[in-house]
């Protein structure tokens, strides 16, 4: 019944001294995070005036001033959402409006980004700039200043008084949505708790445990790491990529790691390498993965590479953070299933009328319990199709979108999808989205994203794209123009130029056609 | 024939390509300025060791050779030599 900065407090007094962060610019214990945190809180109170329920955006990459944001505005009573550093000006400004952001957190290296965001967008008061912000620094109508001068005041004699209870909103996540447009998950404090016991139940996670984080804080399986290790005491070594596994890989040994969360892609990159020490992986006794299933080879190369390691294949989605995970003990037994329900949860495959289905019969996930989101941020439509009735009249249920089967003995397996949502890198693509940026790009008369299957990323997107007659547009000049509009994990790989399209007989992109194509299945005969 | 520093250039640029004109500096980082991600290192390694007809050991994959323009010349330039290669 807790909010869920009191994990905070309550680790930052069982054992003060204890490491909470280690970071590119040193190492934080969980005493000095807690103060910290009351200073940062205090800034937002004092000088942001932030109120009960008012949301603070973090534009910020992996470091101790995003997770220091993230318990202060909880602290605070607000609302916080982390949005990936590689996210241009646009998406950023549409992200602040919707949720009608009135703190912007940010650093240095993304000033530019950010300041032209908050020109279009009039809620956002205060802008805080991790860094030297520069000199004649404008951002519209806020006002702007240094994180040092921001935090300056000195620890509150007695912290802020918890503000709000655990039914409030606690953060917005946002998602990519078919539409196009990213839709904010919500998620109240007793959400995350829900969540966040539940997991920590399987990983029999504790306050000696060290979990090693490379993944975006503005990713829920990132920041669910931070989450997690404060609710039980433990430390997080936070790092900002996976870029360099040499400079990686030797922590897990040096800072004694105990628990390594991974997506696919690094899977692949780590069971490529040829130099793996394996000194580095003695002292771990977890890896978990999520976004998408891992080849059986990776899974077998993974567990002599880790030998004292279990390994957690696991299934989620922001809208429940995570729903099924497989006891390490059966990954011999069925390496391709994503397991059962996380404790304390439910889950079925359904039929079209929510009802479930025999064995083996495929339909659609459904989800129940408590760590099922509160809606979609001011999208109604959006939330009435994904939450529907449940069991009692005060209940919703989630459904995921994604088709599964169950075998006899009750573990699940992926299907695909219902929409169009790409899985690449780990993360969702909407090709809406990406079409919408390349139509902006003018020349372009047609477009359509498709995932091409690749060993390293899972799917590789490819934009399959007609031009205006006349005109001339190099694959150069698409890449440049989605670089300058989208985050990383969203721009194509591959550009293939066509004459025409196939479309339905109302003139709609047969976009599933395609994608067909790049998987090399056999066409469907009608999609429309 | 192209410098070394000029066929990574035309590469960096070719591949990681962006809307605005100014030239890359040699000694700025590409990855703290989001010109090349973490996936971007697997085809910058990939291409340098066909074009250069070298072999990019796992350990010599750090930013210390692969950070900026200057450190790519430099490494290439190493590995050739090292390699017997005309540098």
């Amino acid at each position: 019944m807790n909010r869920y900065e009191v994990f905070l407090r309550d680790a930052a007094r069982r054992r003060p001294a204890h490491e909470a962060i280690v970071h590119a610019d040193g190492r934080t214990s969980y005493a000095e995070l807690d103060a910290l945190v009351d200073r940062c809180a205090v800034g937002l109170i004092q000088r942001a005036g932030l109120r009960n329920g008012e949301r603070c955006v973090l534009f910020l990459d992996n470091r101790l001033e995003t997770a220091v944001g993230i318990f202060a505005t909880l602290r605070a009573g607000g609302v916080f959402s982390v949005i990936n550093p590689t996210t241009k000006t646009d998406k950023l400004a549409y992200v602040l409006n919707n949720c009608e952001a009135s703190v912007l957190v940010t650093q240095a290296s993304l000033l530019a980004a950010a300041l032209a965001a908050v020109e279009q967008s009039p809620s956002v008061r205060h802008v805080v700039v991790v860094g030297s912000p520069g000199t004649h620094v404008h951002a519209g109508n806020a006002s702007v200043c240094t994180w040092s001068d921001f935090i300056a005041s000195e620890s509150p004699a007695s912290s802020p008084a918890p503000v709000g209870i655990d039914i409030d909103l606690a953060m917005l996540v946002y998602t990519s949505g078919s539409t196009g447009h990213p839709k904010g998950v919500m998620m109240t404090h007793k959400n995350i708790a829900h969540a966040a016991a539940s997991i920590t139940t399987y990983l029999e996670s504790h306050e000696d445990d060290v979990v090693l984080s490379v993944l975006p804080l503005a990713f829920d399986y990132g920041l669910y790491q931070l989450l997690m290790c404060v609710k039980v005491g433990a430390t997080l070594v936070l790092e900002k990529s996976f870029a360099f596994p040499q400079k990686i890989l030797p922590l897990l040994a040096s800072e004694r790691v105990t628990g390594f969360p991974l997506v696919p892609t690094m899977a692949a990159l780590i069971v490529q390498l040829r130099n793996f020490n394996p000194d580095w992986a003695a002292s771990v006794r977890y890896l978990t993965n999520t976004a998408a299933a891992l080849p059986p080879a990776h899974i077998l190369r993974l567990q002599e590479m880790f030998p004292a390691a279990r390994v957690y294949s696991m299934y989620g989605m922001t809208e429940s953070k995570r729903c099924t995970w497989l006891p390490p003990d059966q990954l011999a037994k069925r390496p391709d299933s994503v397991g059962i329900a996380i404790p304390g949860t439910e889950v079925w495959v359904a039929d079209d009328d929510g009802k479930p289905v025999a064995a083996n019969v495929i339909g659609e996930l459904v989800v129940r319990g408590g760590h099922v989101m509160q809606g979609y941020w001011r999208n109604e439509e959006a939330t009435a199709r994904t939450l529907r009735p449940g069991r009692y009249p005060w209940e919703k249920v989630l459904h995921t979108g994604d088709l599964f089967r169950m075998d006899e003995e009750g573990y699940l397996y992926f299907v695909g999808r219902k929409d169009d949502i790409i899985k690449s890198r780990g993360e969702k693509v909407s090709p809406k989205e990406i079409e919408n940026v390349l139509y902006a790009l003018p020349g372009i008369k047609e477009a359509a994203i498709v995932g091409v299957p690749d060993d390293v990323l899972g799917s590789a997107l490819k934009a399959i794209i007609v031009i205006a007659e006349d005109v001339q547009i190099e694959v150069r000049d698409i890449i440049a123009h989605c670089r300058a509009h989208l985050e990383d994990f969203m721009i194509p790989r591959e550009v293939e130029f066509r004459s025409a399209l196939p479309k339905t007989g109302t003139g709609k992109i047969r976009r599933a056609a395609l994608q067909a194509e790049a998987e090399g299945r056999e066409l469907p005969a009608d999609d429309s | 024939m192209q410098t070394i520093q000029t066929r990574i250039r035309d590469f960096i640029n070719e591949t990681f390509p962006s809307t605005t004109a100014e030239e890359i500096p040699a000694d700025q980082s590409l990855f703290d300025t989001g010109i090349i991600d973490s996936i971007g290192v697997l085809t910058l390694v990939t291409w340098i060791e066909q074009e250069f007809e070298i072999v990019v050991d796992d350990d010599d994959v750090v930013p210390e050779n692969l950070d900026s323009i200057g450190q790519l010349t430099r490494y290439v330039h190493e590995k050739r030599t090292a390699a017997g290669l005309a540098p």
